[in-house]
């Protein structure tokens, strides 16, 4: 019966269609995988060497130690790990875009925006090694904690970003979501609260063409950015592993939301590098010449090349962001070992704004328990 | 439709399987024995899912039979709920506990009401399962026990198995079913193993029958999917204590067996039940009051439970004192009045 005709009505369509009515999608770049620099018509950038060679500081660093966590991770030091491997220019590009008075929303895999709001690294590790469920105040550097519910935080930033408007501020928001999040219905609600009040949010999607063992063809028929369209609002592609097309088109984006013209999007092309997490085995979905093909667009290597070739640096301050970066490791990981275990009776706090019946039951009865091992070998529960 | 019943061939011998692979199995054999099955989900495809339960699945019956989505869960369920009206058997997979959620709307108000809406025109044979429950170290949304929201919800079966034997028999019942079912796979015993054959006799249990796993005249714990293995842990080291413990496991919150449980509950006066959800407002509250209204000139002493606390699901490193464990359970049969006696 129906099994058949679904069957046969479910091929069609096909790759044909996807990039759009046939057109290639356009993709901003200012400095070439070669690592040479390019103009663009709309989005320009004029950067000091110093301003330059700290974007490349920046990314090394973040790199080493999404090295350091997954190393970290292998030793059981760490329950799991997403690494960001290839996402780098994409993140310290739109983060170094923000200001202080911006409010971030993350996903799980933005260490290096992380990095640029000056959350401590070691920081990032907790959720992840176990011992709580996200080891930052989120007011402290505007930078919320991690989500890991997918596209959630789309809503959160758009109604974070009313909250901006209501109050006239000139501040803006950023919510970062990936490509498979582009699916959700959070994520297009947000789109379309956003149009609706004029909200000062950019959404940045890091398209790293997986979600998980999931190609983007899955997710969508058009390019990502062209969706903004529909919306009413403007969506742009950039070279996501390019750090200053990324900055530069980040900049112009928040600029945008900053001067009252409401949300855009921004769709920064990038590629996961590494497994979707240290719990993922990517070999088992992806073909090894797909990874070698992004490996040579890497975003740390184009960046090098160009300073090296404009003499913007020279070899002593390669080595010393070298050195530099092993330092970092080095504190990442004795700070992680040092990280002290989370006391038991914490899990009744912070559950209600004031003391709650049901709750404050809970935590006496459980206090009495443990207190009846005392002395035992184990001192707690089987 | 599938008939869901073990094919008439000889029995094969039976070997070491995990309940992961009990599940595939019945996956398969669902697959294999009714055209109308279709297996959909986020990564069910190349991945075989992220706990390998799909696995070689879409290879041998193809993508358009199992079926990689994309990532948004209110559309996985919404269509299966189209897909079933057009004649279809959908089976759903959801990653985890916590990200079925966005489907909520969709099992709620459409999936659960469907048939009564209809007045029985436009049944919805869906299959939704969902890995469930904690102790595995996983990050914030990947322990919760979400089965007291789908128990409270009237038009949906509520399966969770706790051996490798009734994962494939229940899951076959499942798909079988008429009606949707919630199944709930506790995650942490996917590796678990037994000596297990898919077409051995108990293959395919009917859906609400709960079964004891542990016979005993003391008292009766009663419980379900990842907390089994604690309890009969918890009777075996409650015989040093002078406790001959009975252990029913539920198999099936919705439809509930009030006869096996009370059964159970008569001859022992005493009962416990354990899960690791949350207490107030769980399935524990609504086992302890049946059997209250049912058995309550059998009581010795009130019936206790054993939960979650009632927290937010804690960081890996703490989520043993929220799980509901050996110590915590016999805590629990020690103050039932026994010196009442
Ligand atoms: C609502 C929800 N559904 C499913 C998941 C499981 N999950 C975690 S990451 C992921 C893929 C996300 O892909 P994408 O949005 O492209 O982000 P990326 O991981 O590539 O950075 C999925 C399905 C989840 N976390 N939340
Ligand atoms: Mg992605």
């Amino acid at each position: 019966m129906s099994v058949k005709s679904t069957a046969a009505r479910s091929s069609r369509g096909g790759a044909k269609r996807r990039g759009g009515a046939g057109r290639k999608p356009e993709l901003v770049q200012l400095l070439t995988p070669e690592g040479e620099r390019v103009e663009h018509s709309e989005y320009s950038i004029d950067l000091t060497p110093e301003e330059l060679r700290g974007l490349y500081r920046d990314m090394v660093f973040t790199r080493r130690f999404d090295g350091e966590a997954v190393t970290l991770q292998r030793q059981g030091e760490l329950g799991l790990w997403a690494s960001l491997l290839g996402q780098e220019a994409a993140q310290i590009g739109s983060g170094r875009a923000t200001r202080p008075d911006d409010y971030v929303f993350p996903t799980y895999r933005e260490h290096g925006v992380a990095w640029t709001r000056g959350v401590d690294p070691l920081n990032l590790l907790g959720m992840f090694r176990g011992v709580n469920n996200g080891g930052w105040d989120p007011n402290l550097n505007n930078f919320h904690l991690y989500t890991i519910v997918i596209g959630s935080q789309a809503l959160h930033a758009t109604g974070y970003a009313m909250g901006v408007a209501k109050d006239g501020a000139d501040s803006a928001v950023i919510a970062y979501f990936g490509d498979g999040a582009s699916s959700q219905g959070d994520v297009a609600e947000a789109f379309t609260f956003a149009a609706v009040y004029n909200a000062p949010v950019v959404f940045f999607c890091q398209n790293n063409q997986w979600a998980i063992s999931e190609p983007t063809e899955r997710q969508t028929r058009v390019p990502i950015y062209q969706r903004a369209a529909g919306f009413g609002f403007p969506g742009v592609r950039v070279d996501g592993n390019d750090v200053l097309a990324v900055l530069a088109v980040t900049r112009a984006a928040l600029e945008h939301a900053r001067s009252g013209e409401g949300p855009m999007l921004v769709e920064a092309f990038t590629y996961r590098m590494g497994a979707h997490t240290t719990s993922d085995d990517a070999t088992r979905y992806r073909l090894d010449e797909e990874t070698e093909e992004w490996a040579a667009k890497d975003p740390i290597a184009r960046l090098k090349a160009y300073l090296a070739n404009e003499g913007l640096a020279d070899e002593t301050f390669f080595a010393e962001v070298e050195a530099e970066s092993d330092a970092l490791a080095k504190r990442v990981r004795e700070g992680v070992r040092a990280m002290p275990n989370p006391e038991p009776m914490a899990i009744f706090d912070n559950i209600y704004a004031d003391g709650h019946a049901l709750v404050d039951e809970e935590r006496a009865q459980f206090a009495a328990y443990q207190a009846s091992f005392e002395g035992s070998e184990e001192g707690a529960a089987r | 439709m599938s008939t869901a019943t073990a094919p008439a061939s000889a029995p094969a011998a039976r070997k070491p399987a995990t309940m992961a692979q009990a599940l595939r199995q019945a996956l398969h054999d669902a697959l294999a024995d009714d055209a109308s099955v279709h297996v959909l989900g986020e990564d069910v495809g190349t991945l075989g899912g992220v706990f390998r339960i799909t696995d070689g699945l879409t290879k041998e019956f193809g993508p358009d039979r199992v079926t990689d989505t994309p990532l948004a869960e209110a559309g996985i369920l919404g269509t299966a709920v189209g897909m079933a009206m057009y004649g279809l058997r959908p089976v759903v997979e959801m990653q985890f506990d916590a990200f079925a959620y966005p489907a909520i709307e969709q099992l709620i108000s459409h999936v659960a009401r469907m048939r009564n809406r209809t007045r029985g025109a436009m049944p919805l044979p869906i299959t939704i399962r969902i890995p469930y429950g904690g102790g595995i170290g996983g990050v914030e949304h990947h322990s919760d026990s979400s089965e007291a929201y789908y128990l409270h919800t009237p038009g949906l079966h509520v399966v969770t198995p706790a051996t490798v034997a009734d994962a494939y028999g229940l899951l076959r019942a499942s798909i079988a079913s008429d009606d949707p079912v919630v199944f709930l796979e506790p995650k942490r015993l996917y590796w678990s193993k037994a000596d297990w054959s898919a077409d051995a006799p108990q293959g395919v249990p009917p859906l609400g029958r709960a079964v004891v796993r542990r016979a005993g005249r003391s008292a009766t714990l009663i419980t379900y999917g990842p907390s089994l293995p604690v309890c009969l842990e918890a009777a075996e080291a409650g015989r040093q204590e002078g406790w001959d413990l009975e252990v029913v496991d539920l198999r099936s919150l919705v439809p509930f067996d009030d006869e096996t449980v009370c059964d159970s509950v008569r001859r022992t006066g005493r009962a416990v039940v354990v899960h690791e959800s949350s207490g107030f407002g769980g399935a524990g509250a609504e086992i302890a009051a049946r059997i209250t209204e049912r058995c309550f000139h059998h009581l010795a002493a009130p019936v206790l439970r054993v939960a979650g606390f009632d927290i937010p699901y804690p960081p890996p490193m703490l989520e043993r004192y929220h799980l509901p464990g050996v110590d915590r359970v016999l805590d629990a049969v020690a103050r039932l009045q026994w010196e009442a006696n």
